[in-house]
């Protein structure tokens, strides 16, 4: 090195832009992350225009323009991407469009978007809204006015039908699943018939009564749907699409901003508090919503305790030595083994030999179905709390390790046990460090995939861990997870295409659950910080 | 209890003062101690009279504070710690096994060198003892805490901010705080290692005008590096000098005529 340079170097200046260099790396990494699902996932419920090509050859395209990129062999040339919808007509959502042969773009204002139940967006206009088969309105506009006075009444039924099913029904049906559950104990123990049967058979007669009621009131709440509209897409095609079916319509070419912004709002809100429709691709991510913060916080009050308690004993009571060092490193070590380790762990532990024992004890009369002998949301927080437990352990035998020993001493001196300063001035105090612990717990947890695949999540559950059917809090359900409905979404749905904007939104969504629960945590923290600031060593 | 003894039983008595009857509160009968294999305290042996301030001088490492701690068996939290001879408080001796170390600490309470209140408020920390002790009257506990704290000649300063975290207190305040939340207990005797040590002039003259007011209910013993200190605030002085206890005797004593050629070196400055 010659003299200047390493006078250069010595001066310290290098090292402090290396140093800063890696900092800003680092957090333009971050920002590139953040920015990137922000852009991709923030986009997808803003109604974008419906533009309709006419091509040199006299076809005309119609759809929202997704991307434009440059055509791979020819040079200057562009190709735009179509959403086109209309998957039941058409036989694909997406089609792409050299720019090259356009010769017409519009932007009509009568373009209709329809949200549906099945079959994905509709696009096109409205030709004529049908009453049992006869034609009460044709043309766009008129046709357009009677549906918007069917709207809401289609929707009402349509709630008051998912209301039977989900709510009545459903009690019906978990009322005589418990009936059944009892007769099937009974034939265990041998009997079959007697005083107990009969009243309990007796019990099941009025039920079907109700469940034959509920059924015919649901025949004519459908038969009573009779009006239909009709679309007609590109290339001559129609839809007759029933108005049960339609859930939303809207014309984004006539659409101001402000009735953008107050659609986008209406759909991100839809996205937060509905339950998913069409295999995951459409609706909401409610259970998912739900399942994700639920798991996290069964998560935090199972490893709270276990962690604190470990760590309790490793600082505080067992004799520290080579013994306790090699555990206290087994410990450390435990949080870098893989977390499918773990998920594998869960489903030979928790599941089949835990969850399989309190089926024999406690559930025989349902087997071969199993309770708890198959995955549930019970078992994937445990698994993920043994997962995150070494951070709390390690966290909190930071925190026992920095208070101060006078402070146990001022405790003992004053005729304090040694379990009374520990309850009474070593618990309070190590506090903020145990939620420094949970804070990155939770992180870890929430984020979580591979182990909730194997211990309880599923695609789509039919429904919540927490109901209104005793015992409210049924720990053995199986679970939606946002991380895991990411990946559903993205690569494993039908149609992979459509649902990709989803997969970003999603992203966003899990990203914002985990800031909050850990922002929730950090001003507890904090709150718990300012009552117990640790004096000055 | 015992009857009157003279207050240097076991060394040679003064021969200038008057020999001084007093009730001895800690009788400490030829205490060794070792850390190990670390000798601390060498066959100490005196008697520290009740309600007077007793204080212990000689350089770091003497074994002066491991004596106090000894008084309210400190110094069992330590590991490998062993120790001999009979101390004896108010006529109980300490190591008794049907002795409950926490019943002994009620009746010694310490006041530390480093000011060291709990993190929570300042009515907790008086409260705590009590509370330890099964206090759990709301009004008995008030009682308490404001007792305490005028005994600590701290109630004008925070009376009206006893819900506010101790720690917010100057480092003056804290050591009183510390002390009232030791007198809280109502022990018979005061520890007291080296509490002024971390204090500036004037914290340190208001904890020693404490001693002297404390003093009328309570036996102080205390450890200071301080010379003026003991000098000022206690009536009996002790020098200790590598685990052993050169000298006892009445402080003017030991301070203007000391028997021992050590103990005089040391006041004089020729070591320490």
């Amino acid at each position: 090195m010659s003299g200047r340079a390493r006078k250069l170097w010595r001066s310290g200046e290098p090292f402090i832009w290396l140093t800063g260099g890696a900092l800003a790396l680092s957090l333009l990494l971050v920002a590139g992350l953040v920015g990137l699902i922000l852009a991709s996932g923030l986009g997808f419920f803003w109604p974008g225009t419906v533009l309709r090509v006419t091509l040199a050859d006299g076809k005309a395209m119609t759809g929202q323009v997704v991307e434009r990129e440059p055509i791979p062999a020819e040079t200057g040339q562009y190709r735009i991407k179509l959403k086109v919808a209309n998957r039941d007509l058409y036989g694909a959502d997406f089609q792409w469009v050299d720019e090259s042969g356009i010769v017409k773009r519009e932007y009509p204002p009568e373009m209709a978007v329809v949200e549906r139940t099945e079959w994905g967006l509709l696009i096109g206009t409205i030709k004529e809204l049908r009453e049992g088969g006869k034609t009460v309105a044709a043309g766009p506009e008129a046709a357009w006015a009677e549906v918007r006075k069917r709207l809401p009444e289609a929707a009402r039924v349509r709630r008051a039908i998912l209301g039977i099913e989900k709510g009545e029904i459903g009690a019906i049906n978990h009322a005589q699943e418990r009936i059944r559950l009892r007769l099937a104990g009974l034939e265990r123990r041998g009997i079959t018939a007697g005083a107990e049967v009969d009243a309990l058979r007796q019990q099941m007669a009025p039920l079907q009564a109700r469940y034959q009621e509920h059924t015919a009131r649901l025949g004519q709440l459908r038969s009573g749907q009779t009006a239909s509209m009709v679309v007609a897409a590109d290339g001559g095609k129609e839809k007759d699409l029933p108005l049960a079916q339609v859930i939303d319509v809207y014309f984004p070419n006539a659409m101001g901003a402000l009735a953008k912004s107050g659609h986008y709002a209406a759909k991100v809100w839809e996205f937060v508090s509905d339950d998913p429709r069409e295999s995951n691709t459409e609706g909401g991510v409610f259970p998912a919503i739900f399942g994700t913060v639920m798991m996290v916080m069964m998560m935090s009050i199972l490893v709270t305790p276990l962690g604190v308690l470990a760590a309790f004993y490793l600082r505080e009571y067992a004799t520290q030595g080579p013994f306790v060092s090699a555990v206290r490193i087994a410990v450390n070590n435990l949080a870098g083994v893989p977390s499918i380790v773990f998920g594998v762990f869960g489903l030979g532990f928790f599941i089949y030999f835990v969850g399989g024992a309190i089926d024999r004890l406690f559930y025989a009369d349902a087997l071969p179905t199993p309770t708890y002998g198959t995955g549930g949301i019970l078992w994937a927080s445990l698994t993920l709390a043994l997962l995150t437990v070494p951070v709390v352990i390690v966290a909190t035998e930071e925190g026992l390790a920095a208070i101060p020993r006078g402070m146990r001493e001022a405790s003992l001196a004053l005729s304090a046990t040694k379990l009374e300063t520990t309850l009474r001035v070593v618990l309070p105090a190590v506090m903020p460090s145990v939620l420094t612990g949970l804070i990155l717990a939770m992180a870890r947890a929430a984020g979580e995939v591979a182990p909730l695949m194997i211990t309880g999540v599923v695609k789509l559950a039919p429904s919540l861990p927490i109901d209104g059917f005793w015992p409210f809090l049924h720990l053995d359900r199986k679970f939606m997870h946002l991380g895991f409905h990411i990946y559903d979404v993205g690569f494993q749905s039908p149609n992979v295409d459509a649902a990709r904007p989803m997969v970003f939104t999603t992203t966003l969504l899990l990203l914002l659950i985990v800031v909050l629960l850990n922002l929730f945590a950090i001003s507890l923290r904090n709150r718990l910080r300012r009552t117990y600031a640790a004096a000055g060593v | 209890m015992a009857g009157p003894v003279k207050v240097s039983a076991g060394l040679n008595p003064t021969s200038r003062e008057v020999p001084i009857m007093e009730i001895p509160m800690v009788e400490i009968e030829r205490v060794s101690l070792w850390y190990g294999e670390k000798p601390a305290l060498k066959d100490v042996s005196m008697s520290i009279p009740k309600h007077r301030v007793t204080a212990y001088i000689g350089p770091s490492g003497c074994g002066k504070t491991t004596l106090l701690r000894c008084l309210n068996r400190m110094n069992d939290l330590v590991d490998g710690v062993k120790i001999t001879g009979t101390i004896r408080i108010g006529g109980t001796d300490i190591h008794d096994p049907g002795l409950d170390v926490t019943e002994l600490r009620k009746r010694v309470g310490m006041v530390f060198q480093k000011s060291n209140p709990f993190p929570k408020s300042i009515y907790e920390n008086v409260a705590y003892g009590p509370r330890v002790l099964g206090v759990r009257n709301r009004n008995d506990v008030d009682g308490i805490v404001e007792r305490s704290l005028r005994g600590a000649a701290l109630w004008d300063e925070v009376s009206d901010r006893l819900p506010d975290s101790a720690l917010g207190l100057s480092g003056g305040q804290q050591q009183r705080l510390c002390i009232a939340r030791a007198i809280a207990v109502e022990p018979d005797v005061l520890l007291m290692d080296e509490p002024c040590s971390a204090l500036d002039p004037i914290a340190t003259a208001k904890v020693e005008e404490l001693m002297l007011e404390l003093k009328n209910s309570y036996t102080i013993v205390i450890v200071t590096h301080n010379m003026q200190q003991a000098a000022r605030v206690s009536d009996y002085t002790g020098f200790m000098l590598l685990g052993e206890l050169v000298e006892v005797g009445v402080t003017r004593q030991i301070f203007t005529n000391p028997r021992e050629k050590k103990t005089e070196d040391y006041i004089t400055g020729r070591f320490g």
